[in-house]
């Protein structure tokens, strides 16, 4: 083999894979949502976990937004908002995620265990 | 009249160290013509001639060569004093003060690799922190920092390699006057 490499270069290849891994999982893992807000027009409407399946039918300024929760994720299904992002996002299972439904002003976030850093309101 | 000269004594040492950096200088300026997937994920090619210098003249002629080399290139690339340059430059800082702890493991079982793969995660490490301390303080930097670890540790295993390889051979006669 390389006579580059010796006995300690091998720990540190090691110890910065393991650092590497590391960082990883910690920062890329990110945790489970375990529970939902759901708001309107910025007051929240309802709150509840992830483990019912369960079709929530929000009413807001342009009609009614319908947000399905099933198998521990949840998504917009329906939405009047001319743009469609929040359907667009798709399934969202995360803690911190969340879909902005404009202008129908509704929107749905995901909480998990220890709440996240709002970036949002910075 | 009188012309005013003013003789700068330069000793070998400084020759030397002037000749080391022009390596340095010209790696960096080609490796900035390098597309990169991500800015800051690049080789760092000129680290080799870093490791070297390390290696053959000390810690102290290295600190010299990185400094002048991120000085230089950048002036030449039009980056000085730019928020590139200070990146450049605290990474560059926050390697040699790690080289210079690495320096000091038992040399054999540390070799350059070690110092290469040390070096490159201090560099990046540096250059994150001023990122996200002075730049954009938001928590998105940190989430691209997997990327970036694994990138250094990539470029110093190899950088490393290079160097190792390199300290072997016997000097080549073409580099011999630069390295005396």
């Amino acid at each position: 083999m390389n006579p580059g490499l010796r006995m300690g270069d091998w720990l540190t290849v090691l110890a910065g894979m393991i650092l590497v891994i590391y960082l990883f999982t910690s920062l890329w893992g990110g945790s489970k949502g375990i529970s939902l807000i759901i708001r309107s027009g910025g007051k929240i409407v309802t709150e509840t976990d992830l483990t019912r399946n369960h079709d929530f039918e929000i009413s807001g300024p342009l009609g009614t937004t319908l947000i399905t929760v099933e198998n521990r994720r949840v998504r917009v299904t329906r939405d009047p908002s001319p743009r469609q992002y929040c359907v667009k996002q798709g399934w969202l299972s995360r803690a911190g995620e969340s879909a902005l439904c404009l202008p129908n002003q509704v929107s749905v976030e995901l909480i998990g265990a220890d709440r996240a850093y709002d970036s949002l309101s910075y | 009249m009188t012309h005013s000269v003013i003789k700068l004594p330069a000793s070998t040492d400084d020759h030397r160290i002037a000749r080391l950096a022009a390596f340095a200088i010209g790696l960096s300026l080609a490796e900035a013509a390098l597309p990169s997937p991500l800015p800051g994920v690049k080789p760092g090619l000129a680290n080799i001639i870093t490791l070297l210098v390390l290696q053959r003249f000390g810690w102290r002629a290295a600190a010299w060569v990185s400094l002048l080399r991120v000085v230089a290139g950048s002036l030449l690339l039009g980056t000085f004093l730019s928020p590139g340059f200070i990146l450049s430059f605290s990474g560059g800082l926050l390697s040699l003060l790690v080289l210079g702890a690495a320096c000091r493991l038992p040399a054999n079982f540390f070799g350059p690799v070690s110092h290469s793969i040390l070096a490159a995660f201090a560099h990046i490490a540096a250059q994150l922190g001023v990122v996200y301390f002075w730049l954009i303080p938001h928590a998105g930097v940190l989430y691209l920092a997997p990327v970036f670890a694994t990138a250094a540790l990539l470029f110093g295993i190899v950088n490393g390699l290079i160097a190792a390889r390199l300290l072997e051979e016997p000097v080549h006669e073409q580099l011999a006057p630069a390295l005396k």
